[in-house]
């Protein structure tokens, strides 16, 4: 089956064999990243904009290292130099980056649907690196590469999500992956934080840390942001930490084989202990050097390149 | 002006329990028991066989953004929209720029309605000066400038204590406060239905108990004060129960429910359409279900379109950026009926009721009754014709519909104020 979509919108909508489709071609680039000459000339010519409307430092750089590999064109623009602290709206500031001959728009924005929206506006391809609490797919795309990588395959195997589920697209965006690739997704935390309508999606919620964390095989935490603390979602970073802190005690009650995850930024000392972060079972750097490859990918795919031509194409 | 003999229509006119092919007589501006046989030769006939006649429809939740914003629609377009969908009386909210909170921006309001409109239309004034829910507006000025109600529409007043106030004050004059039922410590941010499909999509949630305490508390406050209090576009289900509750105790509350309520839900929110966004948000089957069993059985006295026209330039953005609010009035009729008449086994005299004597009776308002003598705002509609609905070629000033371009049944073929033609349908749609 040939790769058909110009956009990376969601994981929601996309089908397990594209998942697939994606992680092999990932996997071919990550070959050509353990080359002595990391470079292929497969988007030469090719002008890539990220517009990064809201902050963000490895998904960027991921972005920016992908497409400079694939001898891209890069610009790369954020919120507070672009025309939008003007008042420019998205729209006019996409169509004169279109106009400007760019080929592809990767787009990270704090409002939900802004992807979408864009891709219904533009001719070029648009690529979501993160919008609002929605989906940050390249991020669901490169944690279950990595776990795939780890485990092979992911049907039955117990995935646990921690954290501040409520307000994350890194969380929606590995719930659809991993219900796609057959994983048996639990999530936990707060119940401020991890409302049961999540159970629509197809994964088991839990307050129970100890039940959760039984025999996962991945256990996945994302940062708790100070910030919730005021909104009352919850009563401290402290009590935070004694109640759903990851540390060692915590962490043997994981499948002995057990995988530790983090999309990034840490809070050392509060969602995870510092040396768990750094142990043998942690695979957070991993994941950001699989970045690199998955967005290879996902920038080749949405040019128009098949996944079975990887091999060829330097 | 020579009389008119609309005839053998289907004369609905549920405030004197008339449902019957006939005629209607016009003259003078107001509708007459009979013409004599001279007049009956001058009078233009109109041949409305098929056709339904009722009262002109009334709404009493408008937004025609007159003084101050009227890039969105003024009072003329506004004015144009309702009778373009049958209303001859619509019932405008304060919520203009500046907001309509003294006597000299109602009189701006009432000359303007006087020069321009083709309808009646009726102010409100505020709560609070300013709508900022700190001070109560002159509320006694207001109510000799000529407002039929007050409200806050847009911003509930957060107070308990102010709202208390404001309700005492205004039982003096016997002024109805409407109420937009909504605890804003809640909804921070909040810009669809809270629920699965919020979950879903990542955006922040604004949850039915926002509505429900609200809906709580202007109820319990009703009954301590002796206010009427309107409750307005009401979405939740639990709020449904309480008004139902309220009332069995004799409290004095009525309360309205829009077309898109009735018609839509949250799921359809997949899109990021932002014609889909508006205040309170589309809720879940459920709740819309619950809004259809309030009207049928009365604890929702009427339907109200809380019409709120904004530019395709202010709603083409981020769903979170997008303006609330769409338009209502041209398209609540056949809107009504598809939900009520077709799907839900109302009676034509039923969903006719609700659009034109329960709204007017809410607020004491002239209008909503063919009765001999009352002034001939009439609707005449076809219940069963289809027509294409394209919001660009409206009435109103703005297109932001979720309806643009969609096969709607039941057409408005006329709309008399005062005997008058306002709006009358092209042969084809």
């Amino acid at each position: 089956m040939p790769w058909t979509r110009r956009h990376l919108l969601t994981i929601e909508e996309l089908s397990l064999a594209e998942i697939d489709q994606i992680h092999a071609t990932a996997a071919a680039f990550k070959k050509i990243l353990g080359r002595n000459v990391k470079k292929v000339p497969a988007l030469r010519g090719k002008t890539i904009v990220n517009l990064f409307l809201e902050p963000s430092t490895r998904t960027r750089m991921a972005f920016d290292m992908a497409a400079k590999r694939l001898s891209a064109d890069v610009i790369s623009l954020d919120g507070a130099s672009s025309s939008t602290t003007k008042g420019e709206t998205l729209r006019d500031t996409a169509q004169n980056i279109q106009a400007l001959n760019a080929d592809l728009i990767v787009l990270r924005h704090a409002a939900s649907g802004s992807p979408l929206y864009l891709s219904r506006i533009l001719n070029i391809p648009v690529v979501n690196a993160g919008d609002g609490a929605h989906e940050h797919p390249t991020q669901g795309l490169l944690d279950t590469f990595t776990m795939r990588e780890r485990l092979g395959d992911l049907r039955g195997r117990k995935v646990t999500i921690l954290g501040d589920i409520l307000f994350s697209r890194v969380a929606r965006s590995n719930i659809h992956a991993l219900t796609k690739m057959g994983a048996a997704v639990t999530l936990c935390g707060p119940s401020t934080l991890v409302p049961g309508w999540f159970t629509d999606l197809g994964v088991t919620v839990s307050h129970d840390l100890k039940s959760a964390l039984a025999d996962a095989e991945v256990v996945m935490l994302l940062r708790i942001q100070h910030e919730r603390q005021s909104a009352g979602h919850f009563p401290s970073l402290g009590e935070y930490t004694s109640m759903f802190g990851l540390n060692k005690t915590r962490a043997s009650w994981l499948h002995p084989k057990a995988i530790i995850m983090h999309p990034g930024p840490i809070n050392r000392g509060v969602e995870i202990d510092s040396e768990l972060a750094d142990g043998e079972r942690s695979v957070i750097l991993e994941q950001v050097t699989n970045g690199i490859a998955v967005r290879m990918a996902v920038l080749y795919l949405c040019f128009g390149g098949q996944p079975e031509s990887v091999a060829v194409v330097d | 002006m020579p009389a008119l003999w609309i005839q053998k229509a289907r004369i609905i006119d549920p405030a004197n329990r008339r449902d019957a092919v006939g005629d209607l007589f016009i003259d003078g501006g107001r509708v007459v028991a009979s013409l004599s046989a001279a007049a009956r030769k001058r009078a233009r006939k109109i041949d409305a066989r098929g056709l339904v006649a009722c009262p002109g429809l009334v709404d009493i939740h408008v937004h025609f953004r007159e003084p101050g914003q009227t890039h969105k629609e003024t009072i003329a377009t506004g004015s144009r929209a309702a009778a373009a969908g049958g209303f001859t009386t619509v019932v405008c909210m304060p919520n203009t720029s500046p907001p309509a909170d003294n006597a000299g921006t109602i009189q701006f309001i009432k000359d303007a309605a006087q020069r321009d409109a083709v309808v009646k239309v009726f102010p409100t004034g505020c709560i609070t000066v300013g709508m900022k829910g700190q001070a109560l507006a002159p509320i006694g000025s207001l109510r000799r400038a000529g407002v039929v109600a007050i409200t806050d529409d847009g911003d509930c007043v957060q107070s308990n204590e102010l709202m208390r106030r404001a309700l005492e004050y205004a039982r003096m004059f016997d002024l109805t406060v409407m109420d937009h039922c909504q605890d804003a410590s809640m909804t921070q941010g909040a810009v669809m239905n809270e629920g699965v499909v919020s979950t879903r999509l990542g955006l922040r949630g604004w949850p039915n108990a926002a509505e429900d305490l609200i809906v709580s508390r202007n109820a319990i406050l009703s009954e301590y004060s002796g206010a009427h209090v309107h409750m307005q576009h009401i979405s939740s289900r639990f709020s449904v129960e309480i008004l139902r509750h309220a009332k069995s105790r004799g409290v004095r509350v009525t309360a309205e429910a829009t077309p898109h309520h009735l018609a839509l839900t949250d799921d359809l929110l997949s899109t990021y359409d932002t014609h889909l966004k508006m205040n309170p948000p589309l809720r879940t089957e459920a709740d819309r279900q619950a809004l259809i069993a309030g009207l049928r059985d009365g604890t929702i006295d009427c339907i109200a379109t809380d019409h709120a026209p904004h530019t395709d330039y202010e709603k083409d953005k981020e769903f979170d950026f997008a303006p609330n609010g769409i338009l209502g009035l041209e398209t609540a009729l056949p809107v009504s009926l598809e939900v009520l008449f077709r799907k839900n086994r109302f009676s034509l005299a039923r969903v006719v009721d609700l659009l034109t004597r329960r709204p007017a009776d809410i607020l004491k308002l002239p209008a909503g009754r063919l009765t001999p003598g009352s002034a001939a705002d009439v609707c005449l509609f076809d219940p069963d014709e289809k027509w294409r609905y394209d919001a660009r070629a409206g009435q109103s000033k703005s297109s932001n519909s979720p309806w643009h371009g969609q096969t709607l049944r039941g057409r408005v073929r006329l709309t008399l104020v005062d005997g008058k033609i306002v709006h009358e349908a092209t042969a084809s749609a």
